[in-house]
């Protein structure tokens, strides 16, 4: 302070203090967390951003690609000749249940025109490369190369050649996020396949994933394959998505801890089918019974239950 | 006080296109799809606490918000966590780096070791309270890996900057 009372002029302008920066940017950065967890209104901005990163990107997957295509094309002919045989084998094996559905899808519209119920619709499917998993260490997602320019949209089911591996979250214009089940955030409505029993299926991370609210005394066994239900209205009912492998009972909770491990290839890279949503559940009838039950809350709420706990 | 680069060098000004350069190529390395393969650094911390280091009136918190906003849509995690951890990270650097300069190499490496370490409980805090998973200790790993390389990586940074030493023993300075 001078004399006079007020300051004498700076020599060097260096803006604001070091310490109002840092309030100012930590304000910004806190509010841009609470607008893309809470209200979700910056998706725009990461749309933008990626398709401007996207050479980028591409650049930085470039060496890795590389070395897959080094490693593809050192692969002995031996190797491609074993599978190419196992593949015919397979193929054989399914033909005869293709060649069976034909006629039983026949059999089934005949059978629901008879008895007056809606057809069932088919699913069409778009297959898709898993290119990489994304780099954060706090979920559990891959990048798949096919976007918005392909048709897909967000909240399609993704499943390999086994079963079901997670669903589409967020869609690029040239790619695509999948949340793998195994992500903590992520569940799935599903059934035990031995006696049609209803449960939700959540990530557990590294631990493969859990079924949840289940009475400790209710009828799971080690071993039992667990399928879709269907009820969500984003997975088709039937599809293959876990096992379990552990089951701890103890009476002092009221809930059983129920450890499953995915049946697909979740954590491996290959190539993958987007399944188009089932046309007839996108507006699912008000009044069935089913939809009263507990699984059938919208999957698609769960994420957004979590963030809001 | 013992002979380092600091000391003994006069350094040229540094371009700001190099700059620019250098956090462009740790973005494209930072966006390298590694998987969870423990230990690789965070190239974009480190380039950035290199930078707020040596020259603290050229980038800043503004640059480290930007980084940040970009690794966010880069990596696919929630926008802002990148962001709030480089600015944390840029202002302790900003701040401190008149008295890290002062310091050999290892005991800077020191200095910044705690520093990244900050930014990873940042982003771990910040994720962890949306429900996210714990990534293993493992994680932490990328941190020491980017304190080993900030010998090797402050000599790479300044580069340009050096100049040939002259024996000129009538110089001035």
């Amino acid at each position: 302070m001078s004399a006079v009372g007020h300051a004498p002029p700076p020599f060097f302008k260096r803006g604001p203090a070091p310490l109002a920066k840092l309030l100012f940017f930590v304000a910004l950065s806190i509010a841009a967390l609470v607008a893309d967890l809470r209200f979700h209104t910056l998706e725009w901005l990461r749309m933008a951003a990626s398709t401007a990163a996207y050479p980028l990107q591409r650049a930085a997957y470039a060496p890795v690609e590389g070395a897959g295509g080094l490693g593809k094309y050192f692969s002995s002919l031996a190797t491609l000749h074993k599978e190419n045989d196992t593949l015919r084998e397979k193929q054989l094996q399914v033909a005869n249940l293709l060649l069976r559905q034909h006629h039983l899808e026949d059999e089934n519209l005949r059978l629901r025109a008879l008895l007056d119920m809606r057809a069932h619709q088919l699913v069409s499917g778009i297959i898709a490369d898993i290119q990489f998993a994304a780099r954060d260490p706090f979920s559990r997602r891959v990048i798949i190369n096919k976007g918005t320019q392909e048709g897909i949209s967000s909240g399609q089911a993704v499943v390999d050649e086994i079963g079901v591996i997670g669903q589409v979250t967020r869609v690029y214009p040239l790619m695509s996020e999948v949340t793998l089940l195994t992500d903590k955030s992520q569940a799935i409505p599903v059934e035990v396949q031995r006696n049609g029993l209803r449960a939700i299926l959540a990530g557990a991370g590294s631990n493969g994933m859990e079924l949840r609210f289940l009475a400790s005394n209710a009828e799971v066994q080690v071993g039992d394959v667990l399928v879709t239900s269907g009820l969500d209205g984003i997975y088709l009912r039937g599809l293959p998505v876990a096992k379990v492998t552990a089951i701890e009972r103890d009476n002092a909770f009221m809930f059983a801890r129920i450890r499953c491990t995915p049946l697909a290839g979740v954590e491996r890279h290959g190539q993958v089918l987007v399944l188009g949503r089932p046309p007839e559940a996108i507006k699912p009838p008000e009044d069935t019974a089913e939809q009263t039950d507990a699984p059938a809350k919208s999957k698609k709420n769960k994420p957004e239950n979590k963030a809001a706990r | 006080m013992q002979p380092n680069y600091s000391s003994n060098r006069i350094l040229l000004p540094v371009r700001s296109w190099f700059i620019f350069a250098t956090l462009l190529l740790a973005l494209l390395l930072n966006m390298i799809p590694v998987g969870r393969v423990p230990g690789i650094p965070d190239w974009v911390a480190v380039v950035l606490a290199f930078w707020c280091i040596h020259q603290t009136l050229r980038v800043g918190m503004g640059a480290a918000f930007l980084l940040g906003l970009v690794m966010d849509v880069a990596d696919g995690s929630v926008l802002g966590q990148h962001a709030l951890a480089y600015v944390v990270l840029a202002f302790i650097a900003g701040g401190l780096s008149r008295r890290i300069l002062w310091f050999p190499l290892m005991q800077q490496a020191l200095h910044v070791l705690p520093m990244l370490l900050g930014t990873q409980l940042i982003m771990l805090v910040v994720r962890m309270s949306v429900g996210g998973e714990f990534p293993g200790v493992l994680w932490f790993l990328s941190s020491f890996v980017a304190a080993a390389i900030w010998h090797p990586l402050t000599y790479l940074l300044l580069l340009p900057q050096f100049r040939p030493v002259e024996r000129d023993d009538n110089r001035p300075i």
